[in-house]
């Protein structure tokens, strides 16, 4: 077995895991499995592409990599301009469709439906407007470095774990510890009741939204600096999300984290013994044996 | 002559997503089950009925060169039993985590088409698949129009056979279910067990559906198989009226053609090099449209026909006035 499967599985992992509390938040919270996640990853992507190229036209040297990374400053203030821009993506798709089948009292299985729909009208509208061909953040070549015990990783990679770790444990904080957390907590159990006491319900929800776009724009990004930005990048990461999350039970927000990098450490192990073209199906493994052996997830409660 | 064999091809086409979405409509329209992995249950069958019925080939198992009819119940077999393995697995939890299954069947099942070269021919696909009325393959008009009779046959039948076991005592049992499950439970109805008799029964009109329509086109790949598929079987529903039957079929007619034309529009308008460019905004089309609809007319075209309640309510009123 080969040992840079670990690092391969923590980076892929990373991507997945903030996806995944996204998709948890969204699903313990606003109560739907929300398709359309994958695609906010996509769009978070390509919005950050956009911004970065503008800000690339306005002050060359912003796209000058910076050492020891492949990308310029140019980057990371553009990330900014992305989770911005995705969030308004959000805010703006809940008030046309979800707020409003949510203000009709619809099933959670039509909101599920129309998050269907709205997904595959997101992904199609990003091939129109940007094309299948792949993008890229940088055209800058890195090596990878060693890490010890027959690991390497490049700069990038580093950087994409350790802002994960860090983007984490602020939300955990957050969630934990802040007024705004408890609010969430208190809806995500019973949201009228939470109404009753005075929660101001809607911001809950505002909050909800803002949280997992930003991340999906991240998630988004780092897959873009590390693979490619494709229409169908957060397509073909929605399985590997939902699979996640339910891992780790659904509203924990640890638990998406650590459901994302074991997906991500099963998808790099497995595609060692069975190859590369059966990726897509080890999350489906996954999300199988957790609903035989036990659904709640990890940090689930039970009877969820 | 050549536009009516192009009319009969494009109604043989139409219908059999016509039988895709009575299928559908027995799990979603009857009984409220999401299923996100249509194109998955449509392909087992076509690839399930190609293997058995194709001639023999050397770079591939299978190939038993059966009668096509046999192609089908298999196909049907097929279907019905995923359907009942997926059912067993999530119908006791909650509803969504069958559409994030169904959803992963899909993809799980696209990968076996692709990869697993030795059974389905990989990316290239199956050929010489046999069509009904082969003989007649010269003719444009008598292949299409009699294929177009065939296929519409099947649609007669499975809609008979639907409305019949809609007005049976299992039917009205499944809308209890989706209605008021604990009143249902109250009843003595079996929640879980009516659930999984209905995906399994609508698993298996999609899978047959999957035959007939491989049968038809004589070749299948991988790349007919993809979520589009499944997603355009989802507007046909909602556009016709989920729970009605006969909607189901004018849904499936009615977006085909949307599709088929909107299709031909951009061939038209469009250069050669932007019009892989130009057919996504035929999916956003789409999207939009499913959005609409649920948001302002989520009953469809033709709404169900709410026989038990609607006789309910009034008996209610005689009550009390």
């Amino acid at each position: 077995m080969n040992p840079q499967a670990i690092i391969d599985g923590l980076i892929s992992g990373s991507t997945i895991g903030l996806g995944a509390i996204g998709l948890t938040l969204t699903y313990s919270i606003l109560r739907f499995a929300n398709f359309t996640h994958g695609d906010f990853l996509a769009w978070g992507a390509y919005l950050t592409l956009t911004v970065a190229g503008i800000l690339g036209g306005l002050a060359a040297g912003l796209g000058a990599p910076v050492y020891p990374f492949s990308f310029g400053w140019g980057l990371p203030l553009a990330v900014f301009g992305g989770v911005l821009l995705t969030v308004a993506l959000t805010l703006g798709l809940d008030r046309i469709l979800f707020g409003r089948l949510r203000a009709r009292g619809a099933d959670a299985i039509i909101i599920v439906m129309a998050s269907f729909g709205a997904s595959m009208a997101l992904r199609s509208l990003l091939e129109f407007i940007f094309t299948a061909k792949p993008a890229y953040f940088t055209k800058a070549l890195q090596i990878a470095k060693p890490l010890g015990l027959g690991m390497r990783a490049t700069p990038d990679q580093l950087l994409v774990i350790g802002l994960t770790a860090v983007l984490v444990v602020i939300l955990h904080l957050l969630v934990t510890r802040s007024a705004t957390g408890r609010a969430m907590r208190a809806v995500s159990e019973n949201p009228s009741l939470a109404g009753v006491y005075g929660v101001d319900v809607e911001n809950v929800i505002r909050v909800t939204w803002i949280i997992g776009a930003g991340l999906a724009c991240i998630a988004g990004v780092m897959a873009g600096l590390l693979v490619q930005i494709r229409p169908y990048m957060g397509f073909d990461l929605l399985l590997p999300l939902f699979s996640a999350a339910i891992l780790g039970g659904i509203g924990s927000i640890p638990g998406a984290m650590l459901g994302g990098l074991m997906i991500g450490l099963a998808e790099a192990f497995a595609v060692q013994i069975v190859g590369a073209e059966w990726r897509a199906a080890i999350s489906f493994v996954i999300l199988v044996l957790v609903l035989m052996l036990r659904p709640q997830g990890l940090f689930g409660q039970k009877g969820a | 002559m050549e536009i009516l064999a192009y009319a009969a091809f494009f109604l043989t086409i139409a219908l059999t997503y016509a039988i895709i979405c009575l299928g559908l409509n027995v799990q979603w329209g009857q009984t409220g089950l999401f299923n996100v992995g249509i194109a998955g249950f449509v392909g087992l069958g076509a690839y399930v009925s190609a293997a058995l019925t194709t001639p023999d080939a050397v770079e591939r198992i299978g190939g038993f060169d059966l009668p096509i009819a046999l192609g089908w119940l298999a196909a049907m077999a097929a279907g019905g039993i995923l359907a009942l393995a997926v059912g067993l697995l999530t119908l006791r939890m909650r509803s969504d985590y069958l559409a994030i299954t169904t959803f992963g069947i899909a993809v799980a099942l696209q990968l076996v088409f692709q990869n697993t070269e030795s059974l389905t021919g990989g990316a290239f696909g199956m050929a010489f698949i046999p069509r009904p009325f082969s003989s007649l393959q010269g003719e444009a008009f008598a292949f299409n129009a009699l294929n177009l009779a065939l296929t519409a046959a099947v649609v007669l039948a499975c809609y008979l056979l639907l409305e019949h076991l809609l007005r049976s005592p299992w039917g009205r049992a499944l809308r209890a279910v989706r209605e008021d499950e604990v009143a249902a439970q109250a009843l003595g109805k079996n929640p879980v067990l009516l659930r999984i008799q209905a995906f399994a029964l609508g698993g298996a009109i999609m899978a047959l559906a999957g035959a007939v329509q491989a049968h038809f086109i004589g070749f299948i790949a991988p790349g007919n198989y993809l979520p589009m598929m499944t997603f355009q079987v989802w507007a046909m529903l909602i556009v016709g009226g989920s729970g009605n039957n006969r909607g189901a079929i004018l849904g499936a007619v009615l977006v085909w053609a949307i599709w088929a034309l909107s299709g031909a529009l951009i061939s038209e308008v469009f250069p050669a090099d932007q019009q892989a460019r130009a057919a996504s905004l035929q999916i956003v089309v789409i999207g939009v449209m499913l959005c609409v609809i649920l948001l302002w007319r989520p009953q469809g075209i033709l709404p169900e026909v709410r026989s038990v309640s609607r006789h309910l309510g009034r008996s209610n009123k005689d009550i009390e006035t």
